[in-house]
């Protein structure tokens, strides 16, 4: 019978759907922002599990009940409809959008705002984090601090951060699910996300906009840490780490994957790509990189010169479609 | 970049290898088959000129069904790459090819030819036309849609596929990062079919608006035409934003314009925004002929008036409005203010009103009826649960602040799955099924056709289910690989399996129509469903080219339900009048190949042949404008002979 099918369908669905959830990563949040973001993901979630049943309740005793069964009683085709249902299954969903307008609009707003951190009683300013995306690494400024990082990040617990976001080349996503939401880096311009981790730990971001061959290697670490392992990673690297020269930082505009790098000095001394869309392009063919297609015979491979770190060159650009 | 003559055909895939031997064999046994059968002349004469709607209908359809092969063919390769981690079954390069190429021919060379397919079929029977209003131009956005196709569908075989996604986002697909013709096959590829689309939307409006039979007013139209009329205007409104959109973009590609690119200021998220002003209402021209496909089929076989047809009326047309509205939702992301993102989300979220309304209304046809569950009516009825949960994760999706956490991931590729599928694809295959009888004379066979059924619905929940928990644990759309340490990996082996088992119903399906072909037995009365509209009133099982011998007059909506229990039957008189009918045309299929010389010459930029081309078209133009054939009549003898074979089978 169709109907029972679909009834034990739902049913399933629904068990699974509840079984599966607490461990999955977007809802399980480790900061005030992806808290605000997982609420209202469960909010809706409620919501519309009793849609669903609802819609599906109806249509099992419709289909069960109005089956052809040769002489139905019930049969009545003169029906052409009822102003007094109809009014009511207006109404219902105008009620039910409204109310999960409201908690939207509001957490739109706050996300907007650096969040509060209910476990300390002084709210400490914002760090400030310039996240800059180039084809496919993450490149992270400390302005404050005069420190620079790739692929990975070191922030303090219990304090916001402030992204600055912003990219070298391709529009690329920031993304961190477990401390919230994401937003786009584009170049020339810049964007501002709010976030916020209240637990010690290590937690995956990346890229979630595809940005071409790269794109799923686009991955960096964030390393949530308390104060005091914080602050001592700050002084470490600002005497211990290179100092990062132009001559070097434009070998990270060529297309390709780096290694974590820490450095002592930040690039945003000769460029903000916020400012400056084309620096990248400039640079690279300055030197000698050209895109060719990847259909192409020639040219994939493109010779690094050798920064201070390494850059992985097993992952740069290099694909070999053709020559197997 | 000039082009290496050893580079024109993709080499180094064995699996464009073995596309590229595929194509060159069938090319050669079409060839063979077709002079050994001498079926060259019928080709021509028959299918390639004819102007008639219900063959036009019917090759679209065809090249639909060939599209979901190949869009079926690139997922396929997809699901098998994600279904388990770090596996070399594809290079990222090849992965981000299928996956722009599935996007854009599922939307652009399936779903919406499709449905054009059946609109051309079906509405000028359901409203007692003979035609279109203008038949010339239905052939032409015919050749101009399959040559857009064929353009589109050669670039993996010649020169290599567009990589950018099938949004095509800028900077990614400027010539800096998306080096090659790629992008041009895409950008010419959709430009050219979407010209064919623009001119089918026009014609749709004029034939609805001027070729209504006698009492049809507009409220009485069968709800799958008033559908129709929706969708076209939405056509009209939002393909020439597209145009615009890809004319700038191959100015970009080749012309060295800077309208999206990084130099010169130019702005890519422009091109994102007139990308989803188009894209958002795509959504709803590839949905509401859907949802005017299942009101007919729910009310046929619940054997009851269309429940509520004023507000299924209404809520069409405040979806479509709404549909104008919403498309600053799909990039949430980009930093707009908190005020925009607002607006967004409550007009996205308001949409849910009006489908509510649908839903609850459909439900409500059912009540009190006599259900037949006809292989029609089973996909009709497995589209309402599905596309409810396709329709609350849209709701899911709407509320920007969640969005952040939902965006470009698997949540998103279920929910739109969940959507296009429950809705575009079942009403497809309903409607196929539904229709097939008037197309070819046999309905298709109803056993193996509920075998197809179940086995889509299931794998298709197998597939696209898990995929909303793979968006919730992190995994974003577009990654060719995942790493074993991502969690990911058991989840994806199950959304491949249920991949496979749309694939076996696919072709499943395709045997269905040979089995059908050879041993079902042939409709001879009409009306094998008992329908209600007037498409089921033709005098014969396929209607003769000039569809209805008497011009049928319409009293109550579901016109043939009303004559059925009046007993009035349209075909008893046999008191003809000649009928004026539409020549055929040799035009439209020229014109349409010389555009797509001219569109593939400008991808390669071989701008010599690509002028050559375009004098030619013009050319086409302007013999066309002096063309003063205006049609011939059918004569009162002809109608008698074909009128009285039609009642003796």
């Amino acid at each position: 019978m169709p109907s029972s099918i679909f009834k034990w369908i739902s049913l399933a669905m629904v068990a699974v759907f509840l079984s599966g959830c607490g461990s999955l990563t977007v809802l399980d949040p480790q900061g005030p922002v992806a808290e605000q973001q997982s609420s209202l993901i469960w909010l809706s979630i409620w919501f519309m599990i009793f849609i669903v049943l609802v819609v599906f309740v109806l249509l099992t005793i419709m289909l069960v009940k109005y089956r052809d069964r040769g002489n139905n009683d019930n049969y009545d085709p003169s029906i052409e409809g009822s102003h007094k249902l109809e009014f009511i299954w207006t109404i219902i969903p105008i009620v039910i959008v409204t109310i999960l307008s409201i908690p939207t609009v509001i957490t739109i707003y706050s996300l907007e705002e650096a969040p509060e951190i209910e476990e300390v009683d002084a709210q400490q300013e914002p760090l400030v984090i310039h996240a800059t995306s180039a084809n496919w690494k993450w490149i992270f400024s400390y302005p404050e601090e005069g420190i620079e990082t790739i692929n990975y990040i070191n922030i303090p617990v219990d304090r916001p951060v402030l992204f600055k976001l912003t990219s070298a080349d391709s529009m690329a996503s920031f993304w961190v699910p477990q401390l919230g939401g994401q937003k786009y880096s584009m170049s020339g311009m810049e964007t501002e996300l709010f976030l916020a981790a209240t637990e010690v730990g290590q937690y995956e971001g990346r890229n979630a906009n595809f940005t071409g061959e790269g794109f799923a290697e686009q991955r960096f670490t964030v390393n949530a840490q308390t104060d005091e392992a914080f602050n001592e990673w700050v002084e470490d690297t600002q005497e211990n780490a290179p100092s990062l020269s132009e001559d070097e930082y434009v070998h990270l505009m060529v297309p390709g994957h780096a290694e974590e790098m820490t450095f002592s000095s930040t690039h945003l001394e000769f460029v903000n790509h916020a400012y400056d869309a084309t620096y990248s392009l400039e640079k690279r063919a300055e030197l000698g990189y050209e895109a060719h297609s990847p259909h192409s015979r020639e040219g994939k491979a493109f010779d690094l010169p050798i920064l201070s770190q390494p850059i992985n060159t097993d992952k740069t650009y290099e694909v070999e479609l053709d020559d197997e | 970049m000039p082009l290496r003559w050893d580079e024109f055909i993709v080499t180094g895939d064995p699996f464009i290898l073995a596309a590229q031997i595929s194509i060159a064999l069938t090319s050669i046994i079409a060839v063979v088959a077709l002079t050994y059968f001498k079926k060259w002349k019928m080709l021509w004469t028959d299918w390639i000129t004819t102007v008639d709607h219900k063959k036009i209908g019917i090759m679209y359809i065809a090249c639909a069904l060939l599209m979901l092969f190949r869009g079926g063919v690139d997922a396929m390769m997809m699901r098998t790459q994600l279904a388990a981690p770090e596996l070399d079954f594809l290079s990222s390069q090849h992965y981000n090819e299928i996956f722009t190429t599935h996007g854009t021919i599922m939307i652009i060379f399936m779903a919406m030819p499709f449905l054009i397919g059946l609109m051309n079929v079906v509405v000028p029977l359901q409203i007692g036309a003979r035609d279109l209003a203008f038949p010339f131009l239905n052939n032409l956005s015919f050749w101009t849609f399959f040559f857009g196709m064929a353009l589109f569908n050669i670039s993996f075989v010649i020169g290599g596929s567009p990589s950018a996604g099938w949004t095509s986002y800028f900077p990614l697909a400027s010539n800096d990062f998306s080096p090659g013709v790629g992008q041009n096959y895409y950008a010419l590829g959709i430009q050219l079919s979407g010209i064919g689309t623009l001119a089918t939307g026009i014609n749709f409006i004029v034939t609805i608006l001027r070729m209504r039979t006698k009492g049809m007013s507009l409220m009485k139209m069968p709800m799958f035409t008033w559908t129709v009329f929706i969708t076209s205007l939405i056509i009209v409104l939002a393909f020439p934003v597209l145009t615009v959109a890809l004319a700038m973009m191959t100015f970009d590609l080749l012309f060295g314009t800077h309208f999206f690119t990084l130099q010169g200021e130019g702005l890519d998220m422009l091109w994102a925004n007139l990308f989803w002003i188009w894209g958002h209402p795509e959504v709803y021209i590839v949905a509401l002929p859907a949802f005017g496909i299942f009101s007919e089929i729910i009310s046929t076989f619940a054997r009851k008036k269309l429940f509520g047809y004023n507000a299924m009326v209404a809520s069409i047309v405040v979806i479509s409005g709404l549909s104008f509205l919403v498309w600053v939702h799909h990039f949430f992301t980009m930093g707009n203010s908190a005020a925009v993102n607002s607006f967004f989300s409550i007009t996205t979220m308001a949409i849910s009103v009006p489908t509510g309304v649908k839903i609850f209304n459909w439900l409500f046809t059912l009540h009190k009826g006599k259900i037949r569950f006809t292989t029609p009516m089973l996909w009709s009825l497995g589209f309402i649960p599905n596309f409810v949960i396709g329709g609350v994760t849209g709701v899911m999706l709407a509320m920007a602040a969640a969005d952040y956490q939902y965006h470009n991931t698997y949540f998103l590729v279920s929910h739109f799955h969940y959507v296009l599928i429950a809705a575009t694809v079942f009403a497809c295959f309903a409607g196929l099924i539904y229709w097939y009888p008037k197309m070819f004379g046999h309905r298709m066979n109803e056993r193996i056709g509920k075998w197809v059924f179940w086995i889509f619905m299931i794998g298709f929940n197998v597939c696209f289910f898990p995929q909303y928990f793979l968006g919730l644990d992190g995994m974003p759309r577009r990654i060719y690989t995942y790493l074993e340490g991502d969690g990911w990996f058991s989840l994806n082996l199950i959304s491949t399996l249920g991949a496979f088992m749309m694939a076996a119903a696919f072709a499943l399906f395709v045997y269905n129509i040979y089995y059908s072909w050879r041993y079902e037995k042939r409709d001879t009365t009409g009306d094998p469903w008992d329908g209600r509209t007037l498409e089921w009133a033709t005098s014969s099982a396929i209607p003769p080219h000039y569809n209805f011998a008497h011009q049928p007059e319409v009293v109550e909506r579901d016109a043939f339900w009303d004559m059925k229990e009046k007993g009035i039957d349209l075909n008893a008189s046999t008191d003809y009048q000649k009928i004026h009918m539409p020549n055929h045309t040799w035009l439209g299929p020229v014109m349409a190949f010389f555009m797509f010389a001219a569109s593939f010459a400008l991808v390669f930029s071989w701008w010599i042949p690509a002028i050559l081309s375009g004098v030619a078209i013009f050319v086409c133009m302007i013999i066309r404008s002096f063309d003063y054939n205006d049609g011939y009549y059918v004569s009162v003898e002809e109608i008698e002979e074909t009128e009285r074979k039609a009642k003796e089978a």
